[in-house]
């Protein structure tokens, strides 16, 4: 890397702090990828739409192929690894596991955020509130009728 | 049911590996790094057809992070070119093709240089500096200019652009549609597309020189298609060539297939002593994936006065794109089409015509449910056609020309041997299920209201676990037999090594509870080692719904040797009869009262510790193999029904799918959860093909919507839920009786949806053929039957 050009950035992942020096244009996922060797965080498309990289920045969902890494800064990140430690998402990784709501599992992390996220902002989803809140999260495997009924059994 | 195949066989049991990819601990190629690795880039062409005059690298050389670059002159000496040849079409034409294009490119996104840097996005960077001196050339993006005399041509090494064609013929089908009392016509349309794995290809090849040892570890469905191919391409001893396939991230048969660029990894590893890394990105998948579909299929339904099917004759044209697929040949869709068209029915006159012609587009390959979707779709069509012109129920002229009970086996007109079909009960299943009388009350009251509603039906066949005499035949070093070794540790645990792999569908899962089952020790006790060329037995890998038939035998039988092993240990060792025992929860227990003599371990531990114990000839071993190919048929066929209802919005030409029912048999089922799930996964993927999924090109060829913000694939929420039933006739070939799955949600879903947009528009007129069935089609099949009256 050409450190001249570098931005120093420091940042909370997964309650962790992190300081970097990190290259303008490198963008969040690649820096939690490659940098931090949190893998959880999958690639599908690089230009926001698949949602595969969804991570949750300050509370927030965001797409982290769609974030530099600069932006991070100050931030507090959580990424699968971090919310698979906390144990805050248990109930919902054991009811997809129940149901097979995954199939080669590129999707999961992103998607295991996403609904933990629906569930904490709408605890008693409808199917089709499921359906809509996933919608930015495309699942080439399953047909998302198992992730909604895991979702449902998690909310009942 | 054989006594030893008890549960958990046929239980809903959920995937042990599951639960790393749950935790965002799956290890996908990406994920893997390894010392001294450097990134590979690819320069692509722009250009669907074009000569390349020179080409520069020097400034690109001198670009930060930049290892090497390579030309197709570079990597001549590291890597040998190919010709997709297949014997059992030997009047095929199999240009040659190499890793990177040398004086034409001959599809848009055809590599043609490549950077290997420290990091991808220098390698990036650096493909950016390579000046290539191109010479556009005439592109041809459809059959019917490809094959006019004079078009331009795609390989200067044919005479013309026509890559292959072919007929199968059963009875006159001419003469009976001559003298048919009614004959539809039509002339249907499928677009091109592609599979679209969530994880795009990928690759990381490391070559050790000092051992000529290649590693690769690759997102794929076949190792050992991989490993025997990079051994001969690269020249290596094929011993010391290992391809792992770790998680993968969706396939779909896109990646069982040789790429160049992946190919050209290997060969820069090679060339360079040091790792490299390529990850395809998602331009890239869209342009140099395999695609699939891009057929013109025009059919002809001759019927009888009384309803019966008299003759059925189709022409399929259809394209490879600028090369055929190595290792397979792209033929397949296309035969698959000519022997499925109308395959549900009883069928004397039967004639199916293909041609398949070079263009300059992407190659099409094997993309899940090769040609199935098509071969349903027009011949369901053809009977809702042919019910409105006979002035019958659909559903009628159906059960009145299924072939029965009392026709099997035959060998049907398309060619293919059918063991036992059951086409009658699973239409009687989904009608149990889908009231068809409420739904038209229901379908009047709305068009009423303004609303469009249609019921679609599509009965379709599914051949899967292909014998091995397809690719035998036609010289392919690819494996339709599977080989699975068992080996019980002291503690009595089990692995189980196999060559069928596992990319979601849980097949793994599937195999452990055959073996659970035959073995009686728990599940827990049992691991899947799979995708691994050089820990697995030499197999086929996961493709063509082959691995719960194949892999599904071979596991049983080789738990069978293990488990007469273990018996026989147990019957010297307690001075019983081994026929008098049995082992159940990892128990050897008697078998008339249950008495509980010793754990499955202790005899383990004796097998591994204490032979000496045993008598020499006594069949004590704990790791036994077995291998498994089906005989004398060329696939093993199963079949179902789905059932779409839609509504359209004939203001907007959106379709909405409402309700999705599909009747399955696959024989015995391995795991209903799994099953399930992979045909809703399927349906899905049926319903992106039937309604969103289209290669759209500009007029001088270039690829319009290589991104998810243009290409469309199905999203949860304009998803309906889909119902699953089964129907059960265990295949008699093999004695698990189980048929693959994997085929049948995109096999049937196609048509389902066309016959339910057709259904839910029929008021107007219209008739659509043209898939997918996008608003703009359906509001110009509307508006052009308005017009006309
Ligand atoms: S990788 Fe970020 S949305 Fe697809
Ligand atoms: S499980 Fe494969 S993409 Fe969702």
């Amino acid at each position: 890397m050409l450190d001249d050009n570098n931005t120093r950035i420091a940042l909370t992942v997964n309650g962790e702090t992190v300081t970097a020096n990190v290259p303008a244009r490198l963008n969040l996922a690649d820096f939690f990828r490659h940098d931090l060797g949190l893998t959880g965080t999958h690639v599908g498309c690089e230009h926001g739409v698949c949602g595969a990289c969804t991570v949750l920045v300050d509370g927030k969902l965001a797409r982290s192929c769609l974030m530099l890494a600069v932006q991070s800064d100050g931030a507090r990140v959580e990424t699968i690894e971090g919310a698979d430690a906390s144990g805050r998402i248990t109930k919902l990784q054991q009811a997809f596991h129940r149901r097979n709501a995954l199939q080669c599992g590129f999707c999961t992390p992103a998607m295991l955020l996403t609904v933990g996220e629906l569930l904490r902002v709408n605890p008693k989803p409808s199917r089709d509130e499921v359906r809509d809140w996933i919608s930015g999260n495309l699942c080439r495997c399953t047909g998302y009728q198992a992730i909604v009924d895991a979702v449902m059994e998690v909310s009942a | 049911m054989s006594t030893d195949l008890k549960e958990p066989i046929g239980a809903e049991v959920p995937r042990d590996r599951a639960k790393r990819l749950l935790a965002g601990r799956g290890r996908f190629v990406d994920d893997i790094s390894l010392p001294r690795m450097v990134h590979m880039a690819f320069l692509r062409s722009p250009y669907p057809h074009a000569r390349i005059r020179g080409i520069d690298t020097s400034a690109a050389a001198d670009m930060p992070g930049v290892v090497r670059v390579v030309t197709a002159a570079d990597l001549a000496d590291v890597v040998s070119t190919w010709r997709p040849l297949h014997n059992r079409f030997p009047t095929m034409a199999a240009p040659e093709q190499g890793v990177l294009a040398t004086d034409t490119a001959r599809f848009q996104g055809e590599a043609v240089a490549a950077v290997l840097a420290a990091t991808r996005a220098q390698a990036e960077d650096a493909c950016e500096a390579i000046v290539i001196d191109w010479q556009a050339l005439a592109q041809v993006g459809d059959v019917a200019t490809a094959l006019t005399p004079g078009a331009p041509r795609i390989h200067e090494e044919m005479s013309s652009n026509l890559a292959f064609e072919a007929e199968v013929v059963a009875g006159d089908a001419e003469a009976a549609l001559a003298n048919a009392d009614h004959v539809v016509e039509r002339t249907f349309r499928f677009h091109r597309h592609t599979g679209v794995s969530l994880e795009t290809r990928g690759i990381l090849a490391e070559y050790d020189p000092t051992e000529r040892r290649l590693t690769v570890y690759q997102s794929h469905q076949t190792p050992h298609q991989q490993q025997d191919l990079y051994a001969r391409l690269l020249g290596l001893p094929e011993h010391k060539v290992r391809v792992i396939c770790p998680d993968v991230g969706g396939a779909f048969g896109v990646k069982h297939h040789l790429y160049p660029d992946e190919l050209a990894a290997c060969a820069a590893a090679v060339l360079l002593g040091r790792p490299v890394k390529f990850i395809a990105d998602r331009v890239e998948s869209f342009m140099t994936d395999v695609h699939c579909r891009d057929h013109e299929v025009h059919a002809r339904m001759g019927f009888a006065a009384d309803g019966q099917i008299v003759g059925l004759a189709i022409e399929d044209r259809f394209n490879a794109g600028a090369y055929g697929q190595h290792p397979r040949s792209s033929v397949a869709e296309g035969n698959q089409i000519t022997r499925l068209t109308g395959a549900p029915y009883r069928l004397e006159n039967y004639a199916a015509k293909l041609k398949m012609a070079f263009l300059n587009r992407g190659i099409l390959g094997h993309i899940r449910a090769v040609g199935h979707p098509i071969a349903a779709a027009v011949s369901e069509a053809l009977i809702e056609l042919g019910a409105k012109e006979l002035g019958r129920d659909a559903l009628d002229l159906r059960r009145q020309n299924y072939l029965r009970d009392s026709d099997f086996p035959l060998t049907s007109a398309g060619g293919v041997a059918f063991e036992r079909l059951s086409f009658t009960q699973c239409l009687d299943k989904a009608l149990s299920l889908a009231d068809v009388g409420a739904f038209r009350q229901e379908q009047a009251a709305l068009r009423a209201k303004g609303i469009h509603r249609g019921i679609g039906f599509n009965t379709f066949v599914e051949l899967t676990a292909i014998g091995p005499e397809y690719y035998g035949e036609g010289g392919q070093h690819i494996s339709a037999q599977e080989t699975c070794l068992l080996r019980m540790e002291a503690s009595g645990q089990v692995r189980i090594h196999i060559g069928t792999t596992d990319q979601g569908q849980g097949i793994d899962t599937g195999i452990q509870q055959v073996v659970a089952g035959v073995l009686g020790i728990p599940l827990d006790d049992i691991e899947v080692i799979s995708g691994d060329s050089a820990l697995s037995p030499m197999g086929g890998g996961s493709w063509g719904s082959r691995g719960a038939a194949l892999g599904g035998e071979v596991a049983m039988r080789a738990a069978r040797t293990l488990r007469l092993n273990l018996l026989s240990m147990a019957g010297f060792l307690l001075q019983k009869s081994a026929d008098d025992l049995d082992l159940v929860d990892g128990i050897v227990v008697d078998r008339q009262h249950g008495t509980a003599h010793m754990s499955t371990a202790d005899l383990a531990k004796i097998g591994h510790f204490r032979p000496y114990t045993l008598p020499s000839d006594l069949p004590s071993d704990l790791t036994v193999t077995a291998r498994y190919a089906s005989r004398d048929r060329m696939f093993i066929a199963g079949n179902g029904i789905q059932v779409a209802i839609v509504e359209v919005d004939t203001g907007t030409g959106l379709v909405r799918p409402l309700r999705h029912l599909v009747v399955h048999d696959c024989g015995r089922v391995l795991n209903p959860l799994l099953v399930r799930e992979q045909i809703r996964g399927g349906v899905v993927q049926g319903l992106g093909s039937a309604l969103y999924e289209e290669f759209r090109y500009a007029e001088n060829g270039a690829l319009l919507n290589a991104s998810f913000a243009d290409y469309l694939v199905p999203m949860a929420a304009e998803m309906p839920d889909i119902e699953v039933a089964h129907v059960t006739t265990p295949t008699e070939t093999s004695e698990l009786g189980a048929k693959g799955a994997g085929e049948a949600g995109l096999a049937g879903a196609v048509g389902a949806i066309l016959n339910a947009v057709n259904d839910a528009i029929s008021p107007t007129g219209a008739f659509l053929t043209e898939v997918p069935l996008t608003p703009p089609r359906i509001l110009e099949a509307i508006n052009r039957v308005a017009q006309i009256e």
